[in-house]
């Protein structure tokens, strides 16, 4: 009887493999070093191109000379050498990912530490360095370490104004920055099937702040639902009764909107606590709360109103874009003040577009809140949509209302 | 594989932003990278870490998977990283740009204390203390002896 990263990976939890991997992606940071990686091993022809994708999102548009020079030589070497080629503007690497190219029981490895976000789908999703990258594009696959599971067992349903982001919150507290260190994360137990796809993102986003390898969801009729509106066709996966490591139980009827405080994402706290500091700026997007779902709570909140701080949203990928502007959600929330910016990963590695000054505050949605990371100085918060809504319309952190 | 140095002592969850920040990663000079490591940590640590094992808390190299952040350390002289816990990217970032990474559990360190570590015999000693050293796989063992993941890759084609 197995975990699912046992049975994706054909062995047992502690056991090294070598395995092909279906899909593997770096982006404009990581792509950089991984082609330098490959031009160094003298590796010229690409054995599985097609399973390959780059995907520019760290810095889009590119903001000095040198980063649109590095940008235009990973560009230049997609063409080709027939690696698919996801240009600026076209969203987040996970996001892209995630809609309709990662399935139930695929192996992928990404060049970024938030691949674990598509364990999602049922699939074993993680990140790997740049070399690692260019040797699984050399030879297809690469070793994997089988991890042992940690089984988060969800019960009960959201309520109030908590969300996915809030119950991530939760376990990375729970569990603490390296409590998962080499392990596998398992959403299982009746709560699962309530959490929507968007939802489980999220969830699995986190994953990698408890030190895991993976995060993972067993496929479902949600997951089969979602992945039939990108065009692909699954089937459910049935957990067997295996063993894992540990057991943490989460009652998500329990969970309120939570909030991390400087500088580390497992200090955790209710927002209540925190309510009244003040913030200079709001910033809602990235792979962990830059999705439909996300932006579409957040206009429910602000339509109507104005922001009383800066506030950017920063759609996770085109296709989510066009959706908000399709739905008026976008309107919503460029008429409540707020500046939006092209998909990708905005601010949140601090590189540009809405980097911190000197004593400066964010709200963010994102999933790190490292010291100096949005800029030098700036301090970071981290929290779910609704309390990013809530609080740029107060201009200061506050508990968001219950819908 | 062995190695010998000064101990340079830091502390838990040292994360990669710390290590190299994303300001400094949209280039391939490595020497830039050399320059400003751990800067947001402590800025006089880059003028001091050649020559030195790194003797780092747990959960060593959290955060993102940017490998700038081993080539960093590497660049700038670093013998070896001990600690009694890595974050799983950053260390196998290490073994592939062939800096030697030692998971054992080291309870005290001291600045400047001796360090000396054997990967072959798995074993790492402070100012005369051993500690046993967790084993690493055949695979990342042949990678870090080759010098990396690049000349491992070429040695066997």
């Amino acid at each position: 009887m197995s975990t699912l990263s046992e049975r994706i990976l054909g062995a047992p939890a502690g056991e090294y493999v070598d395995r092909d991997v279906d899909l593997a992606f770096a982006h404009d940071g990581t792509g950089v070093l991984a082609r330098e990686a490959l031009r160094e091993m003298g590796v010229e022809r690409l054995p599985h191109p097609e399973r390959l994708h780059l995907i520019f999102d760290h810095i889009v548009p590119a903001n000095t000379g040198t980063t649109a020079t590095l940008q235009a030589e990973l560009r230049r070497y997609a063409r080709s050498s027939g690696v698919a080629l996801s240009d600026a503007g076209g969203g987040i690497c996970h996001q892209v990912m995630s809609e309709g190219l990662v399935r139930p029981g695929m192996i992928v490895a990404g060049a970024d530490s938030h691949t674990c976000t598509l364990g999602a789908f049922g699939a074993f999703a993680t990140g790997v360095g740049a070399t690692d990258m260019a040797a699984i594009w050399a030879s297809g696959g690469t070793w994997f370490r089988v991890p042992e599971t940690i089984a988060l067992r969800l019960s009960g349903r959201l309520s109030g104004a908590a969300e996915p982001k809030d119950a991530a919150l939760a376990y990375v507290a729970k569990l603490g920055m390296e409590g998962a260190t080499y392990r596998a994360l398992e959403f299982v137990g009746d709560g699962a099937a309530g959490v929507s796809m968007d939802g489980r993102l999220t969830l699995c986003n986190m994953a990698v702040e408890t030190g895991a390898k993976a995060g993972m969801f067993y496929a479902d009729a949600t997951t089969v639902r979602y992945l039939a509106e990108h065009g692909v066709s699954a089937s459910p996966q049935v957990p067997e009764n295996c063993r894992y490591e540990r057991e943490v139980n989460i009652d998500l009827s329990d969970i309120v909107p939570l909030v991390a405080i400087r500088h580390r994402v497992d200090t955790v706290r209710e927002v209540a606590e925190v309510a009244g500091t003040q913030i200079d700026q709001v910033f809602v997007g990235t792979c962990t709360n830059g999705r439909y779902e996300d932006l579409a709570r957040f206009a429910r909140i602000v339509r109507g109103r104005k922001v009383a701080v800066r506030t950017l949203v920063v759609p996770a990928s085109r296709a989510v874009l066009s959706r908000a502007i399709a739905t008026g959600v976008l309107a919503d929330i460029v008429d409540a003040g707020c500046m939006v910016a092209p998909p990708g990963c905005g601010p949140c590695l601090g590189a540009h577009m809405g980097v911190l000054g000197e004593g400066e505050v964010c709200l963010s949605t994102a999933n790190r809140n490292f010291k100096n990371r949005m800029g030098v100085g700036g301090e970071i918060y981290i929290a779910s949509v609704a309390t990013a809504a809530a609080s740029a319309l107060a201009g200061e952190i506050a508990v968001p209302e219950v819908a | 594989m062995q190695g010998v140095g000064p101990a340079v002592c830091l502390g838990n969850d040292v994360d990669t932003d710390q290590i190299i920040a994303g300001r400094y990663l949209r280039t391939k000079d490595r020497s830039v990278w050399a320059e400003h490591v751990l800067e947001d940590l402590d800025p006089t640590l880059a003028g001091r870490i050649r020559g030195v094992v790194i003797v780092a808390g747990r959960n060593m190299g959290c955060g993102s998977s940017r490998e700038q952040a081993v080539v960093a350390l590497r660049e700038a002289g670093v013998v070896g990283v001990v600690a009694p816990s890595f974050a799983r990217i950053f260390f196998r970032n290490a073994v592939n740009v062939g800096l030697p990474v030692i998971e054992a559990p080291v309870s005290s360190c001291t600045d400047g204390a001796h360090v000396a570590f054997d990967l072959d015999e798995g074993w790492v000693e402070v100012d005369g203390e051993r500690y046993p050293a967790r084993p690493l796989s055949a695979k990342m063992v042949a990678i870090l002896r080759a010098g990396g993941l690049v000349p491992y890759w070429r040695s066997r084609r």
